[in-house]
């Protein structure tokens, strides 16, 4: 590990022992949180019983198939409307403010929609994630080099060969960006849709635990998140830094 | 005397420029004939229109008058087999090694695997790149890249290599030594080379025959022969007659260089 990664690593360790002293001198009451070795002996048990197994995988299948739906949509949309130019130029302003729209106060209407299944909660993450993956793909193609365009022509490739072998791979950095970004929505739609009204969930289970006065199963759970969140980002982090230090970019 | 390859008959090319949009009249009437196997090189003023005479021969740009042929077809719009070009930006594509980058161009030919890569070694031991055929890109000098792209149109075997300013970006010393090896590679390869330059002495040191084109709208106003022996290299700047054809293209350029620049003729140099 690099110097700057222990860096990192003592500065979460020094918060984590902070957060421990205070608990354990009563600064921190009982009521408002555990100590974080409690949370962690909590957190082990819960995986080792497997109580919360249905939990994990619903939220785990829901995130990856608003993810799937939000990186394969975004991507044929970012290709196609990179290719018609009127369409583009009307959608360009609905892009930019989109995030501006709080996505959560449409799902009521999912709900009366599509019902109180997984499908709300999969649309939610879907519709947070699509548009991160259309911008950046758009962002992507309206950087690929022309002489590569060029290229591509003097070669005589296809358009599908041109796009699988020229642009897309060119605009790689920025798709890849794009799908850390539908990473993270994803998990925000979807868990944060657990909260609000679902029948199960590592969300529901958090506000269920929460309601209760549960801390032992509430800490574990959002460690579980956390953990899930770094171990996701962390991957995604180190495939970009080899994308790029390929390419002589990093 | 060689035939011709590649003919011009009264080409030229008007864009429309500017807000609101207006015509441009970039480039011609120009008449030219490439003669089979011989290097021709054309010189002209910033903005004349040489790459754009360029991507007219290689298909990449339509002309809005005259006709093109390549080997007595007409050239519509489409890039040609049996032409090749190398631009003057970096075309490597990064995030393939050297060797798929040089055969990348055969994946539409759909030959066996062992002839593809025999294609691909011999073009990357005409280059000199042999020894770097799993490194990527990044991992090279940019004289080294722009073999990688030599190389990768080489291995298509073109009769007609079109180069647009491909040494632009490098320094004066690699540029000469690039030079050989481009000279080198013509012979060996026996096709025709069509090069842009804005460099005089690199046109007179490679070139049989240098076309001078005029400012906007790019005219061909002076063919310059060289008579250099087929058997040259760098060296040949030594020749007597070296300084005299590299004298002969400026005084044409100088007058339409001072053009683009807004200069009357005859004005004196700051």
């Amino acid at each position: 590990m690099s110097r700057v990664g222990w860096y990192r690593l003592l500065v979460v360790a020094a918060a984590v022992a902070l957060l421990e002293a205070l608990c354990l001198a009563g600064v921190i009451d009982k009521i408002t949180m555990q100590a974080p070795h409690l949370i962690a002996r909590d957190f082990y048990r819960i995986i080792v019983s497997g109580r919360m197994n249905a939990a994990i995988v619903k939220t785990t299948t829901n995130v990856l198939a608003a993810l799937g739906l939000a990186l394969g949509v975004g991507l044929v949309a970012g290709v196609l409307l990179h290719r018609t130019r009127g369409l583009r130029e009307t959608l360009d302003p609905l892009f930019a403010t989109y995030y501006a729209v709080p996505v959560f106060a449409f799902y009521p209407f999912f709900i009366v929609a599509f019902g109180l299944g997984d499908l709300p909660q999969i649309l939610i993450g879907f519709m947070l994630g699509v548009v991160a993956m259309i911008v950046n793909t758009l962002n992507g193609l309206d950087r690929v080099p022309r002489v590569l365009v060029k290229t591509v022509r003097t070669l005589k490739l296809s358009p599908p060969d041109a796009a699988l072998h020229v642009t897309l791979p060119a605009a790689g950095p920025y798709i890849v960006t794009g799908v850390k970004l539908a990473v993270a929505y994803a998990f925000i739609g979807v868990i944060g849709s657990e909260f609000i009204l679902s029948r199960g969930g590592i969300g529901y289970e958090i506000g269920f635990a929460y309601l209760n006065f549960d801390n032992a199963t509430m800490y574990p759970l959002i460690l579980l998140i956390l953990l899930a969140s770094i171990a996701i980002n962390s991957l995604l982090s180190w495939w970009e830094r080899r994308l790029l230090a390929r390419r002589g970019l990093r | 005397m060689a035939a011709d390859q590649v003919r011009l008959r009264g080409v030229g090319k008007v864009f429309m420029a500017g807000v609101p949009p207006a015509p441009l009249h970039a480039l011609g009437p120009i008449d030219l004939a490439l003669r089979q196997g011989e290097f021709f090189a054309v010189v002209g003023p910033s903005g004349c229109g040489k790459s754009t005479l360029l991507e007219v021969i290689a298909g990449l740009t339509p002309v809005t008058e005259g006709s093109v042929e390549f080997e007595g077809k007409p050239i519509a719009g489409e890039a040609p087999d049996g032409i090749g070009v190398v631009f003057q930006e970096d075309a490597s594509l990064a995030w393939l090694n050297v060797a798929d980058n040089v055969g990348f161009g055969l994946r539409r030919l759909r030959l066996p695997r062992e002839a593809k890569d025999t294609r691909v070694r011999k073009a990357l031991q005409l280059v000199g790149l042999a020894d770097f055929a799993t490194s990527f890109p990044a991992q090279l000098s940019g004289g080294m890249r722009q073999r990688v792209c030599i190389a990768r149109t080489l291995v298509m075997e073109p009769r007609l290599i079109l180069l647009d300013e491909p040494f632009g970006a490098l320094d004066q010393q690699t540029r000469l030594l690039m030079g050989d090896e481009v000279l080198r590679l013509w012979r060996q390869t026996g096709a025709t080379v069509f090069l842009i330059t804005h460099a005089l002495d690199e046109a007179t040191m490679l070139a049989d025959r240098i076309g001078v084109m005029s400012a906007r709208p790019g005219r061909l106003i002076d063919v310059v022969e060289t008579n250099w022996p087929r058997e040259r290299d760098s060296r040949i700047m030594e020749h007597p007659e070296f300084g005299a054809i590299t004298a002969r293209l400026w005084k044409t350029l100088r007058e339409e260089s001072l053009k683009t620049i807004g200069r009357a003729a005859g004005s004196p140099s700051p």
